[in-house]
């Protein structure tokens, strides 16, 4: 068996599922400010009961990235050095301030909203940056970081995308007319910023380049940009119509970006220097990490989904930490 | 040392320094939040239900600590110390990835349904939620104190080429020195967690006198603390004698023996001095190393004059009379306490005793984790790597201004977290 092959899928399938599950948390926290204060706490509540178990699809995916890539960690880690700060600063402040705000009277809470709302844009904006660095090998010049930049832009735009079709899956009223427009600014900036990052990234990197846009190859892969210009088309127009097509269409932008993404970096752990087979650790510790997973990953997955499955349905005003009845 | 290595190890050791304050408390306030919760369940009592919707506050803010600080390490171990990975990525690996499928997805998932589900799922299924939330905050302390005590005393292990791979996985788990730094961990924690129930709850009737709940969970606290603290004293000798069997050189700096002696001298205090190698203004007690050591008043230890590698000696010598001192003053206050309590409700110097010691276990903790990383060095796997080799390539500006943001983070955290801790708990609700 192919371990390394079989670990970059688990790993693929550990970040796209943190980039979903906590960018519609990072995509609520950076609505706030849009919002009224009973409306703030509102969002807060529909986040709550999943928002610990989200960031740890994180610890997850950096945890793989370790055990099966352990020469790919250092590099990769070394190199995002201050990205990974940033973004370490705000998810720190973002967690511990959704929690301190439900505690917080007065002027505290304003503090804890803007630090939630601050951390949580900063977590976004690193993340982008971390990936758009990580896509062009760690390339210094004003070009590579400038493209680094733009990918974080948009990814903050892809998790406001994300966030606000959460709200219109979770609330219902006041509230989920103002997540519907928003969903709608949110669409317009994650087509600016795909179109923006799709053109760069072949102007960023000859592998890219060549992997793209050879024939009959492009033909196959022009069913990518097609199919998420469908989604946004069907997010678009399900908005009004109906509360969970547009969340399910996000996460199908998703799925795909994250599925050109693949094609576009494999076999590299780190771009054009190191692949998975280079960077592979030995084949006992893989063994061992792999049947604990096989294990554990469809309990993981049960409980998961009992959790949604208790905190289904819309938010009520109760908010946290409601008494029993 | 150059600066970089300097400033990689404490931006490392203050984050996991951070870091070990709030699983400190979550592993022994699970199981606390266990009792008050069953209790409840049974008697119906409503100061049961207050004391677990209280407690279950300072939990979740607690456990949302660890989170992010422990996110914060899974990142740091490849941005400061990629050699660790390179090295011995073959074992450290697969033990931290078992930490986070076995425990750190049960932990937050079922926390969530612990915090939000009271009144969404029935109450054995919320007590049962309760119960595999504190399963899983011990299975992660596990996995943890496992690679910790291999790092301190490494078995099991082979290589195959260069690589450093797991001969049998078994040996590497329950290396030498896991067991004991497993059962001090987790009564370090309970500590911790009964001296700030105690504490937090005194701080209450400071300023409730009649506060019901609050007075269950000081005689709770107290109670349990009496009982802890004489267990951790035994756990913690027998932690002593397993490290002068494997690492003799810690025990050496520990107690600041310069020379290999029969009959060594306790020193109770002193000013190690490097330069000279000897103790300045040192008070000993003499023979007493020897029995406590060797359990025979002539017994040989030891001396630093046997190792080539061994650590400074101040660290150690220091952090370890702090941590002995907090823990007799410990098991002074809960003794004491209890037998006070027996006779009616906490006189108001005693409930300004147990609120000076809230946050004693801290204390107590991050000083054993001193004494035994310290005391390590210049090793960060005994005998295989050491913690220079491990460094990556982030210049000193670099780490210096990634220190800077992050203490001043976690200055924030930190004081926000005592304050609203003390502050829940000054309300009672």
């Amino acid at each position: 068996m192919d371990l390394p092959l079989v670990f970059t899928a688990l790993m693929g399938i550990s970040i796209l599922a943190y980039v979903v599950l906590d960018g519609y948390d990072l995509g609520v926290g950076m609505l706030m400010p849009a919002a009224e204060r009973n409306e703030q706490d509102m969002m807060v509540a529909s986040i709550g009961p999943f928002w610990d178990a989200n960031e740890t699809w994180l610890v997850l995916g950096i945890g793989l990235l370790l055990v099966a890539f352990p020469a790919a960690h250092g590099v990769v880690l070394g190199a995002l050095y201050l990205p990974v700060a940033a973004m370490l600063v705000g998810l720190m402040l973002r967690g511990v301030a959704f929690e301190l705000r439900i505690k917080a009277e007065g002027w505290h809470r304003e503090l804890w909203n803007w630090l939630f709302w601050a951390g949580s844009t900063l977590a976004a904006f690193a993340q982008g940056l971390m990936l758009g660095r990580y896509i062009t090998g760690f390339h210094g010049g004003a070009g590579y970081w400038l493209f680094s930049l733009v990918v974080g832009a948009s990814l903050c735009g892809g998790y406001v995308l994300l966030g606000a079709t959460w709200l219109v899956l979770r609330t219902e009223g006041a509230l989920q007319a103002k997540a519907i427009a928003w969903a709608r600014w949110g669409l317009l900036w994650v087509a600016l910023g795909v179109a923006l990052v799709s053109l760069g990234t072949p102007l960023a990197s000859e592998t890219v380049r060549a992997k793209w846009f050879s024939y009959p190859r492009i033909l196959y892969l022009s069913l990518l940009p097609l199919a998420t210009l469908a989604a946004w088309f069907w997010i678009w127009l399900s908005l009004r119509k109906s509360d969970w097509k547009p969340f399910a269409g996000a996460v199908a932008i998703y799925v795909l970006a994250f599925g050109g993404l693949t094609y576009s970096l494999f076999p590299y752990v780190v771009m054009d220097r190191l692949t998975i087979w280079d960077a592979a650790a030995h084949p006992s510790a893989l063994k061992f990490v792999l049947v604990g997973t096989l294990i554990v990953l469809p309990f993981i997955l049960g409980y998961t989904a009992y959790a949604y499955r208790v905190f289904r349905g819309k938010v009520t005003g109760g908010g946290p930490y409601a008494a029993p009845k | 040392m150059d600066e970089a290595l300097v400033l990689a190890r404490v931006q490392f050791g203050l984050n996991i320094g951070f870091h070990i304050l709030f699983p400190s408390i979550t592993i022994g306030l699970a199981w606390l939040l266990v009792v008050f919760r069953v209790r409840y369940e049974r008697t119906h009592d409503p100061a049961w239900l207050g004391t677990y919707r209280l407690w279950v506050k300072v939990f979740a803010l607690s456990f949302a600590m660890g989170v992010v600080s422990g996110v914060v390490m899974s990142f740091q171990f490849g941005t400061n110390w990629p050699g660790y990975m390179n090295k011995v990525g073959n074992i450290a690996g697969p033990l931290l990835a078992y930490e986070v499928l076995t425990a750190f997805f049960l932990e937050a998932t079922f926390l969530g349904v612990m915090l939000f589900g009271m009144n969404r799922v029935p109450g054995w299924m919320h007590v049962t939620s309760a119960i595999v939330v504190a399963i899983g905050t011990t299975v992660s302390a596990f996995w943890i104190l496992a690679l910790n005590s291999w790092m301190q005393t490494p078995a099991g292990h082979t290589t195959d080429g260069d690589a450093i791979i797991a001969g049998s996985w078994w040996a590497v788990i329950f290396n030498p020195s896991f067991p004991y730094r497993l059962a001090h961990m987790l009564l370090a924690s309970g500590l911790t967690a009964a001296f700030l129930v105690a504490g937090l709850s005194a701080w209450r009737l400071l300023k409730a006198p009649g506060d019901a709940a609050a007075h269950k969970t000081l005689r709770f606290g107290t109670h349990l603390a009496a009982v802890l603290i004489p267990l951790q004293i035994f756990a913690g000798d027998l932690h002593g004698l397993n490290t002068l069997e494997h690492q003799p050189a810690k025990i050496a700096a520990m107690e600041a023996l310069w020379n290999t002696e029969k009959g060594a001298p306790l020193v109770l205090f002193a000013i190690p001095n490097e330069d000279q190698k000897r103790n300045d203004f040192a008070l000993t007690l003499p023979k007493a190393a020897s029995l406590i050591l060797t359990h025979q008043l002539e017994g040989e230890v030891k001396g630093l004059n046997e190792f080539d590698d061994r650590p400074a000696v101040t660290p150690p010598f220091i952090a370890f009379r702090v941590m002995v001192g907090i823990g007799m003053l410990m098991l002074l206050l809960s003794w004491l306490g209890t037998w006070r309590l027996r006779k009616g409700p906490a006189p108001r110097w005693l409930l300004w005793s147990f609120a000076a010691f809230t946050f004693s276990g801290w204390a107590a903790v991050l000083a054993g984790w001193l004494v035994t990383e310290t005391g390590r060095q210049p090793w960060l796997v005994t005998g295989i790597l050491r913690t220079a080799d491990a460094l990556g390539d982030a210049s000193g500006a670099l780490l210096g201004a990634s220190l800077t943001a992050y203490v001043l983070t976690y200055a924030v955290l930190l004081l926000a977290y005592m304050v609203t801790i003390t502050h829940l708990a000054g309300k009672g609700s």
